[in-house]
């Protein structure tokens, strides 16, 4: 893999472990990662749990630091990409301070940042309805159920409309029927705003719906045992009918065979990733 | 019989509103009678009716004992608590700090910090309150410095990660994240300290000082054996220390509110 793929490139990773130090001992959480996201592209993470996704996506996110390799985002090292605000995040769990209404929460890196106060409850307003938490604008997030409180999140991480969304299973705690909703949301935002997107998830449906490559990772140490390229429509044109035609089941079922080539059980090991 | 289980809401509170005051008067009754027909020595007991009739006769006294008591723990809540506070946010931002304090903490916390009532009577001469508002100061100090370190230190991973993620100044940290998850540990502080603080002001009057405090007025009663008006002062100190912990226990509630 090249070190330098341009500064054009959203995410670039190179050579990167990632060792945790614990008391017990040492964990080796990554090992051996290569990849690049282009700028625009949605890359979905998938693999068993425990195979260090959302620590791939906390090294994006500069909240840690690999043991070796490196981590660009936007042809900058991850650090200045933070400061610099480059990206938008929604955290396995929502992360909301309790202490703020739902339009608070949302308006909360705004205000941090000091955006003026008409456009900020504009923006809020407008990511409020969004999201379809138009009634519930001024609740509490102990007075939400978790898919309400997720969806707060997912409103969050777009505030400040980044050209970078790194979301970790945003949708886990959702019902099937707002999970799809919520997917086709994504897909437009996406198309509205040029984002590219790391997306950790558990669904190979989601994944592929989503998707212009799917990582599929291997059990730890987290490796990436196979990139599936998703021959679909360009993701800015699918829409609900994609989930019942024969190309989207053909891609589940070449997400479905990567993840398994990496249990125990299958015959070929060490497949060659890249 | 088993109708009883559940009750309507407002049903409820009114019933666990009667409920103790029922206790109450089945008590204060069963004593009047103890005293008056069971022939309890008037002496070792007084009766409820003596001791109201005390309450209504040195109302005036009973008042003002009250609030020379009442402003020293209140001296001594809000001086400990601003104290304990700042002293926390010391500890919580540098660690050398922390090391400094936390044996002294430590020491303050195992000592009866009323013992100390005799020296600081003579330290600052036998007509001034301050030696009491101090040694109630002392007192809440403890408890509240204890609860605001520990509830500096709550903060969450996710929160702490999101600060972060927005790259935040750490006044920002602060104020967004920090202080707002241990604003609850802190009144928590306050709402043990209210009861200290009282308990504190008032046997510290029993070491001396200026008599026309609570504490003092009791052990003169006590001492010429008006003993119906040591009670009285008794139930007075009762209704100070009981309005000292209510109203910061609603400051408590107010502030635990959200952050579950
Ligand atoms: N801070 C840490 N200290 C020590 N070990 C850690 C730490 N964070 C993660 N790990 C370990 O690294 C491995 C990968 O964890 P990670 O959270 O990235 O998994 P994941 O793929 O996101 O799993 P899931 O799908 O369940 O969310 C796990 O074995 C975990 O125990
Ligand atoms: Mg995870």
């Amino acid at each position: 893999m090249t070190q330098m793929t341009g500064g054009t490139d959203a995410v670039s990773i190179a050579g990167v472990d990632k060792v945790f130090e614990t008391r017990s001992g040492q964990v080796q959480a990554l090992s051996g990662i290569d990849l690049t996201v282009a700028a625009g592209e949605f890359v979905s993470l998938i693999g068993p749990s425990g195979c260090g996704k959302s620590t791939l996506m906390r090294l994006i996110a500069d909240l840690d630091q690999p043991s070796t390799g490196t981590v660009s985002v936007f042809g900058k090292p991850a650090k200045d990409a933070r400061i610099a605000q480059d990206y938008g995040i929604a955290f396995q769990q929502a992360g909301l301070l309790p202490w703020r209404t739902v339009e608070e929460n949302i308006e909360l890196p705004l205000s941090l940042h000091g955006a003026p106060k008409a456009e900020r409850a504009a923006r809020v307003a407008e990511l409020v309805s969004l999201v379809g938490l138009g009634d519930f604008a001024d609740r509490y997030p102990d007075q939400l159920s978790g898919g309400m409180q997720q969806r707060v999140a997912i409103a969050r991480a777009l505030a400040e409309k980044p050209r970078l969304l790194l979301m970790d299973e945003p949708f886990g705690a959702l019902d099937e029927m707002t999970r799809e909703r919520m997917q086709s949301e994504l897909v437009r935002i996406c198309a509205e705003t040029g984002a590219a997107v790391v997306f950790v998830t558990h669904s190979i449906p989601e994944a592929v719906f989503l998707s212009d490559r799917v990582v599929v990772m291997s059990p730890r140490p987290g490796r990436i045992q196979e990139i599936v390229t998703m021959r679909l429509a360009a993701t800015a044109d699918r829409e609900e009918g994609l989930r019942e035609q024969h190309e989207f089941f053909d891609m589940i079922t070449a997400v479905r065979e990567a993840l398994h080539q990496g249990s125990p059980v299958a015959a070929v090991r060490g497949v060659e990733t890249r | 019989m088993g109708r009883a289980v559940t009750m309507n809401p407002r049903t409820e509170v009114a019933a666990r509103t009667i409920a103790p005051i029922v206790v109450g008067l089945v008590v204060l009754g069963g004593w009047q009678l103890a005293v008056t027909v069971g022939g309890v020595d008037d002496y070792l007991l007084p009766a409820p009716a003596s001791i109201i009739d005390q309450l209504v006769e040195f109302a005036p006294s009973m008042l003002s004992a009250g609030l020379i008591t009442g402003t020293n723990a209140l001296i001594g809540l809000l001086v400990g608590a601003v104290l304990g506070i700042v002293v926390a946010l010391f500890a919580a931002s540098a660690r050398l700090v922390d090391w400094m304090a936390a044996p002294v903490v430590a020491a303050l916390a195992v000592i009866p910090i009323v013992a100390l009532a005799p020296v600081l009577n003579t330290m600052f001469g036998a007509d001034s309150q301050f030696g009491r508002q101090a040694i109630a100061a002392l007192a809440v100090f403890v408890p509240v410095f204890i609860n605001t370190l520990r509830g500096l230190r709550q903060a969450l991973p996710v929160h702490r990660d999101l600060m972060a993620v927005y790259a935040a100044k750490p006044g920002q940290v602060m104020r967004t994240v920090t202080l707002p998850t241990a604003t609850p540990f802190v009144f928590t502080g306050i709402r043990i300290g209210s009861s200290l603080a009282v308990i504190s002001a008032l046997v510290a009057e029993y070491f001396g000082g200026p008599r026309g405090g609570l504490g003092g007025l009791i052990s003169t009663s006590a001492a010429s054996s008006a003993y119906p008006r040591a009670w009285a002062y008794v139930i007075i100190s009762i209704v100070l220390g009981l309005a000292f912990y209510l109203v910061t226990l609603g400051a408590e509630r107010l502030a635990v509110r959200r952050r579950s």
